[in-house]
């Protein structure tokens, strides 16, 4: 395979990517094989998916997984309700049984006769035999549906882009068909790049500041939540509508309440700044 | 190819199955790994590894493996002295670099054994022998894509640094955890039962039923599933126990939040216990141990907590308590053992660490009770042991 092919997504305008998750997204399409992406909350695991598409043009569909949420949904709902309501109310034609064969969101992207992203968001919420019912169509990239006796093949098999929060611990079976990513929290360096691809115009001084207030709060383990880049970002853009220059970032931490999401952490904070450390948060023991 | 990295990584315990390194032999012999050390250490890792727990151990492998390639023992030392000093750092455009001969793995170490021998003296810049600053493969803060760091601090990081600098540590599973871990540990603490009244419409059934029928609509109800499982958790604290006074604590608020348990009880002790257990940290509210056995059925699953260290007679005397005013007529033993005898499961966790069990009191204890170490791997077993039918 020459270079060129393979070195596909190297991330967008929008979306900076290291250098070993660009590679891990080429080796998964290269391979054909599902790319499974863990990391912190906020560092932008579902919105790989969307820029991979983005980047290389298909269009993506996505398929939030919840706790209810079934491996067969995916695939293709039998409608019965609507057919029984219909034979007693209605006027269709009940015998064909194809218009209540309604396809799922996986089942879409193995019509579709382009190439398309499939995001299977959050698979960990699910049930625990939720990857295994799923392994032979993602193996395959089809399935039967027995109402009508059809199988539905993809002619592009679709880039599968699957996160998880490590919720549950997912089956080993399936593991082992995918490549798997963690997505590391991302250094001053990196964070520098993303935060200018978000605020081109911010001030080097301001966004200095800002990082080393970041990585200060970030360092103290005793947080229940450490704040993540998607938190950072929102921070920045309070700071910048409210028009806080650098000189006074350096004493105080405004917007507090954008970083921290936890009473615990907000409590800690303010009995660390006052020299008590975090007296409300400790447990004592004698 | 590289079948001995593959059970390098096995014996670091890292489970890599065969299907995984077909796909990467796979990968390889598309060339997916560009003949880069730092791109194979990523690719491998990627289809190889599918847990971050496993990073570390992954890195350790990684390291132990192709450690000698970063620096070739017979390298003599005044050798490495010279290469950690670079006289001059380049900066090459793009084009250059890849204009520059790429070489495989084993044809670039082949050359750098040859060169080693043929090369005499120090050398500086330039595109052929081992030295600093120079484009050749070998050698220090030069530039090549497919090169070999020898010794010094690599200007663009190399593959084996960053196994070494192992910051995956904390992802391990024996590593200490956050509320968080514990909370998806004890999740898997449950046993699903349809209990109660039939009050809940069944609608799979009621659908299929009804359809069977022609449309004439039946409708199917069962009892809910609930959880039955019953926690009781007992504490050490105090004393030895106050450097894992955080880690208990978050233990406790695990199991505390946790909401489905159908019921949670929790009591506290000072290094084992006696006549009495404790309400409160403060150990002032006391509930005679032998009315708790009375009272509670004997279904609960038991965790106790502590680090099972004390001095012998506190287990074993008479009147062996640290409090003289507990003056307990039975030794702390007896009364583990008739805790052990009532309930049909109960687990000791041990904050210490594993290295240190070999106490005499911890050995006691560890016959009585089943003895896990408190960490994602031991509360894991702990959780398996505790839902293990008898």
């Amino acid at each position: 395979m020459d270079k060129k092919k393979f070195d596909q997504f190297m991330g967008t305008h929008k979306y900076i990517v290291s250098e070993p998750l660009g590679n891990a997204v080429n080796v998964s399409i290269a391979l054909q094989r599902p790319m499974l992406v863990k990391g912190e909350p906020g560092t932008g695991k579902t919105l790989l998916a969307h820029n991979i598409a983005l980047a290389l043009g298909k269009e993506l569909i996505v398929w939030n997984i919840k706790s209810t949420s079934k491996a067969q949904e995916g695939l293709y709902i039998y409608d019965t309700v609507q057919r029984l309501n219909d034979s007693r109310f209605g006027d269709k034609d009940v015998s064909d049984i194809k218009q209540y064969i309604k396809l799922g969101k996986l089942g879409m992207a193995f019509a579709s006769s382009e190439q398309v992203v499939i995001l299977i968001d959050e698979i960990d919420k699910a049930d625990v035999e939720f990857p295994n019912d799923l392994l032979n169509e993602l193996d395959e990239m089809s399935f039967h549906i027995h109402e009508t006796n059809e199988t539905i093949k993809t002619k592009q098999r679709p880039i599968v882009v699957i996160t998880s929060n490590s919720e549950k611990e997912l089956p080993d079976a399936f593991l082992r068909r995918c490549i798997f990513h963690y997505i590391e929290f991302p250094d001053e360096e990196l964070m520098e790049e993303i935060v200018m691809v978000h605020f081109p115009d911010i001030k080097t001084k301001l966004l200095r500041e800002v990082l080393k207030k970041f990585y200060w709060l970030r360092s103290i383990n005793e947080f229940r939540k450490k704040p993540s880049t998607s938190e950072l970002l929102d921070w920045i853009q309070a700071l910048i509508a409210s028009g806080i220059s650098h000189k006074e970032l350096s004493d105080v931490i405004p917007f507090l309440g954008v970083l921290l999401k936890k009473e615990a952490d907000y409590d800690y904070l303010s009995g660390k700044k006052t020299g008590i450390l975090g007296t409300q948060n400790r447990y004592k023991w004698e | 190819m590289f079948t001995d990295f593959y059970y390098t990584l096995r014996k670091r315990r890292v489970p890599v199955s065969i299907t995984e390194w077909m796909t990467l032999m796979d990968a390889l012999s598309q060339g997916l790994a560009s003949s880069s050390l730092n791109v194979f250490y990523y690719l491998a890792r990627s289809i190889l590894v599918k847990s971050e727990a496993y990073f570390d151990q992954y890195d350790l492998a990684f390291q132990e493996y192709f450690q000698g390639i970063e620096t070739p023992p017979e390298l003599r030392d005044e050798i490495l002295e010279w290469l950690n000093n670079p006289i001059n750092r380049i900066q090459l455009t793009e084009e250059e670099i890849a204009e520059l001969e790429r070489m495989n793995f084993d044809e670039l170490m082949e050359t750098f054994k040859q060169r080693m021998r043929e090369q005499k003296e120090r050398h500086d810049g330039g595109d052929r022998w081992i030295g600093t600053g120079g484009t050749s493969p070998f050698g220090n803060s030069g530039i090549n894509p497919a090169g070999i760091r020898v010794g010094g601090q690599s200007m663009n990081r190399s593959a084996i640094q960053v196994a070494k600098e192992r910051k995956f540590r904390n992802y391990r599973n024996d590593a200490v955890l956050d509320v968080r871990h514990f909370q998806i540990a004890l999740k898997r603490l449950r046993r699903l039962s349809r209990i109660g009244p039939e009050d809940e419409l069944d609608i799979d059934v009621t659908i299929d039923r009804t359809c069977k029928n022609a449309g004439e609509i039946e409708l199917i109800w069962r009892r809910q599933r609930k959880n039955a499982v019953k926690l009781l958790l007992l504490m050490d604290v105090g004393g030895s126990m106050s450097p894992y006074a955080k880690l208990c604590s978050r233990l406790f608020s695990a199991a505390h939040s946790a909401t489905h348990f159908k019921d949670f009880q929790h009591f506290y002790f000072h290094n084992c216990i006696y006549d009495n257990l404790y309400r409160d940290i403060e150990r002032k509210e006391p509930t005679s141990t032998t009315h708790l056995l009375n009272t509670m059925e004997s279904g609960y699953k038991v965790i106790i907590l502590g680090d099972a260290c004390m001095a012998r007679e506190e287990l074993a005397m008479k009147y062996g308590a640290i409090y003289y005013y507990e003056r307990n007529e039975l030794p702390g033993i007896a009364w583990l053992q008739r805790i052990s005898d009532h309930f049909t499961h109960v687990v000791w966790l041990n904050p210490e660490d594993l290295s240190q069990w070999n106490h005499p009191t911890i050995n006691m204890i560890g016959r009585i009770f089943p003895m896990f170490e408190l960490t994602l791997e031991g509360l894991d077993a702990a959780v398996s042991k505790l839902i293990c039918k008898v």
